[in-house]
């Protein structure tokens, strides 16, 4: 259980982890105290623990297959290992969660970097999931790296859209290139690209209306997008970046599926964790579809965006039982 | 929206088909069918919990009749517990007041904005009414620049004062709709969480000022479990008077609107379906269920075509179609009026049976049917009238003069005689659709 004591060790760096663990509070009592509850209430592991445990996951938005095979694993470790203390079941259900998210890939929530002109970042979803605002943060932290970033108003179609990117552009100080309302986005981004080499900039943010995955037109229109931005730079987008909504239920696993199928998805930004939804469909999405979350939005505020720490986030989520 | 949920459904319907009766023991297993089914489509945790159990009891309950098979019985239990999932009548909005106060409330990107744009445009058209805009969210950037927008494309009016004080907006707001003649004011207010104590006194404040007559929370219809913290949190510090579910034109399972009138006894007034600004529609529940059932929902369809389809022109179709010679100028002919109607999936989702023919899921490109509408007016009328003398040479010809290929026009001629078999069918009554 390799994984479960360097999770108690992340405990002692508690300080490191304190922003995340102000955002998911909220996930992590009420997931926490029902496994408590739950361990409290039975003094055995019987069909009744497992199916009070199987709401509980359900509850986290947790995919419903992924649920179920989860279960069926965890069953049979009882068996094999003769766990009959509930208490020792929790380190095994961590375990378990961590092998679902992991599954022996190497994960890094690092941006891949073109050593040659600028890097390309690609911000895709369906409507209203924060691609716009996570734009700005994510300016926000490359400037501070000291980057020189520019912003694409790529969202031509959505109402305020453009004058969005642009007020956000204004307070992080970041240069947006803008077309007319409903344009053709490519032409757009092509001449923002353009100017991003033209430049030199180190960063090109762009961003893209919202597009629901099962229209076939505006699918199609991602597709085009991705086809000219490879015109100007061949190894581009660098990194095609899902926005997803940690409110989202079930659903996520078809928006992965459906924009994995048209873009080459690097990665997820999580957004909204600072409700009390838990997001727990990237589980099911990372076992399923295999792309990682890479970043984590947890408030309205432009720094509130942080990488994804797989550790942190489970730990956030489970830390009052390791105590 | 449902498809997914109604092909579950509908895989559990089939498996009791193969039963003389309804025992405990077969009962199971559909039940287990069931449940994954609702789980899957983000039916709440507790209403899915209640759902089977009732669908359940009463099932085994039901006494034998000899009219009815099992499977029938079956249906009818799910849709009548369904129905009360969803609450049995179509509530409609409070618009009987001097000047009806409307006021929108929601998490960060539900569709507020767009939502007011869609039910001014549809008070005014439908309801005849003259609204006002008020634009309350003076947090997101540009948020007022998006109203503006859509007021500027619906032209109706849009009270702002910038970035003030939201509720002195709204408050003077309802001056500004008295002096100037409006009897509709649909306030728009910034995006929250429904823990964030600060913004939510706000939202008390607006409506302590203003005393709308309707607060409708705006869903998004993607929303997992998570839907009941929202919507009750929401309901508790504002007392909701109906809600409305947004981007329901995606593959979401919906079960968010299984659960929120069951939850909460909070109706579900409209329902999001297209980005357009005419694409809200009225809820309504016996609809709702024939869609889930897989039933389809024909009197909206019936509705719409009546809207938009030529009475005249269809008989005329319809005849041939009985008389066994349709031909692709019939079919060109079609292919317009069903433009008319909208996109393929949507009309599709309507069809009762469709999905249980593999429809259901159907993604048709806009782009793709002009492909078809090409290939067919690449064609001489001759051709059209008569597509058996279509050989090697003309449709080298038609591909080219339409800017497709060869296996296009194949692909197409094909497809057209698999049409005029199943309409053969469905004349000599030999086509069933599994459920009517």
């Amino acid at each position: 259980m390799g994984i479960f004591n360097k999770l108690k060790n992340i405990i002692s760096k508690e300080a490191t982890v304190n922003s995340y663990d102000k955002g998911l509070a909220k996930t992590r009592d009420n997931f926490i105290s029902k496994l408590n509850i739950l361990n409290q209430k039975y003094k055995q592991i019987n069909e009744d623990y497992f199916t009070e445990l199987e709401e509980i996951l359900v509850m986290a938005d947790i995919g419903v297959e992924t649920i179920i095979s989860f279960i069926d694993r965890i069953k049979k470790r009882v068996n094999k290992e003769k766990i009959t203390d509930p208490k020792l079941l929790t380190e095994v259900i961590i375990d378990e969660l961590f092998i679902i998210y992991v599954d022996e890939d190497i994960l890094s929530t690092k941006i891949n970097y073109n050593d040659n002109g600028p890097t390309v970042l690609l911000f895709v979803g369906v409507n209203g999931v924060g691609k716009t605002t996570t734009i700005a943060k994510m300016g926000f932290k490359l400037k501070q790296e000291g980057k020189k970033v520019l912003f694409v108003a790529g969202d031509t179609f959505r109402a305020g859209a453009i004058e969005q990117l642009l007020e956000w552009g204004k307070r992080v100080a970041c240069e947006v290139v803008t077309g007319k309302i409903n344009s053709d986005p490519s032409s757009v981004i092509y001449s923002g690209i353009e100017q991003g080499i033209k430049e030199q900039y180190d960063v090109i943010l762009i961003d893209t209306a919202g597009r629901l995955q099962n229209k076939v037109n505006l699918m199609k229109e991602l597709e085009k997008i991705n086809k000219v931005i490879g015109k100007l730079i061949s190894d581009g987008p660098h990194e095609t970046l899902l926005v997803i909504d940690a409110t989202t239920g079930q659903n996520g696993i078809s928006q992965a599926q459906a924009f994995k199928e048209i873009t080459n998805i690097t990665g997820i930004v999580l957004t909204k964790l600072d409700g009390t939804a838990k997001g727990g469909i990237v589980l099911a999405i990372k076992e399923k579809v295999n792309i990682p979350v890479k970043y984590i939005g947890l408030g309205e505020k432009l720094e509130d965006l942080q990488n994804f720490d797989l550790e942190k986030y489970i730990y956030g989520l489970f830390k009052d039982l390791l105590r | 929206m449902f498809e997914n949920l109604t092909e579950r459904l509908q895989k559990a319907i089939k498996n009791i088909r193969g039963y003389g009766k309804i025992t405990e023991e077969n009962i199971s297993d559909i039940m287990r069918e069931v449940r994954l089914a609702l789980l899957e489509a983000d039916v709440n945790y507790q209403v899915v919990k209640e759902f089977t159990n009732r669908v359940k009891e009463k099932a085994l309950g039901e006494e034998v009749r000899v009219s009815l098979s099992p499977s029938e019985v079956f249906v009818k239990i799910l849709k009548d517990e369904l129905l009360v999932l969803l609450g049995k009548e179509q509530v409609s909005l409070n618009l009987s007041n001097k000047v009806n106060i409307i006021m929108l409330v929601g998490l960060q990107g539900s569709g507020k904005t767009t939502t007011i744009g869609k039910l001014g445009n549809y008070l005014r058209k439908n309801e005849n009414k003259k609204p006002l805009f008020v634009a309350c969210d003076v947090y997101r950037p540009a948020a007022i620049d998006q109203l503006k927008q859509l007021g500027k494309q619906l032209d109706i009016e849009v009270y702002e004062e910038g970035q003030g004080n939201p509720v002195d907006i709204a408050k003077n707001s309802l001056k500004y709709a008295e002096e100037h003649g409006y009897d509709s004011v649909l306030i728009d207010t910034a995006g929250r969480l429904h823990i964030n104590e600060e913004l939510m006194t706000e939202l008390n404040n607006i409506k302590e000022v203003v005393n709308p007559h309707e607060i409708l929370l705006v869903i998004d219809s993607m929303m997992g479990q998570d839907a009941i913290n929202v919507i009750t949190g929401f309901n508790e510090k504002l007392d909701l008077t109906g809600t409305i579910l947004t981007k329901l034109d995606s593959d979401t399972r919906g079960g968010v609107a299984l659960s929120v009138r069951h939850l909460t006894n909070v109706p579900i007034k409209f329902v999001g379906v297209s980005e357009k600004l005419d694409g809200l529609t009225f809820f309504e529940p016996t609809r709702m269920v024939g869609r889930i059932i897989g039933e389809g929902d024909i009197m909206s369809l019936m509705e719409k075509a009546e809207a938009v389809i030529d009475t005249e022109e269809a008989q005329k179709i319809s005849k041939k179609i009985n008389k066994g010679d349709f031909d692709l100028e019939d079919f060109l002919l079609q292919l317009k009026q069903i433009k008319k109607l909208g996109s393929i999936e949507n009309i599709l989702k309507m069809i009762p049976g469709a999905s249980k023919l593999g429809l259901g899921n159907v993604n048709i490109d806009p782009k793709q049917m002009a492909r078809i509408e090409a290939v067919i007016l690449a064609m001489t009328v001759k051709e059209r009238r008569n597509p058996n003398i279509i050989k090697a040479s003309r449709k080298q010809r038609i591909a080219e003069g339409s800017g497709t290929s060869v296996q296009e026009v194949n692909k197409l001629l094909k497809q057209f005689e698999q049409m005029k078999k199943m309409m053969k069918m469905m004349k000599q009554g030999n086509f069933k659709f599994p459920m009517s």
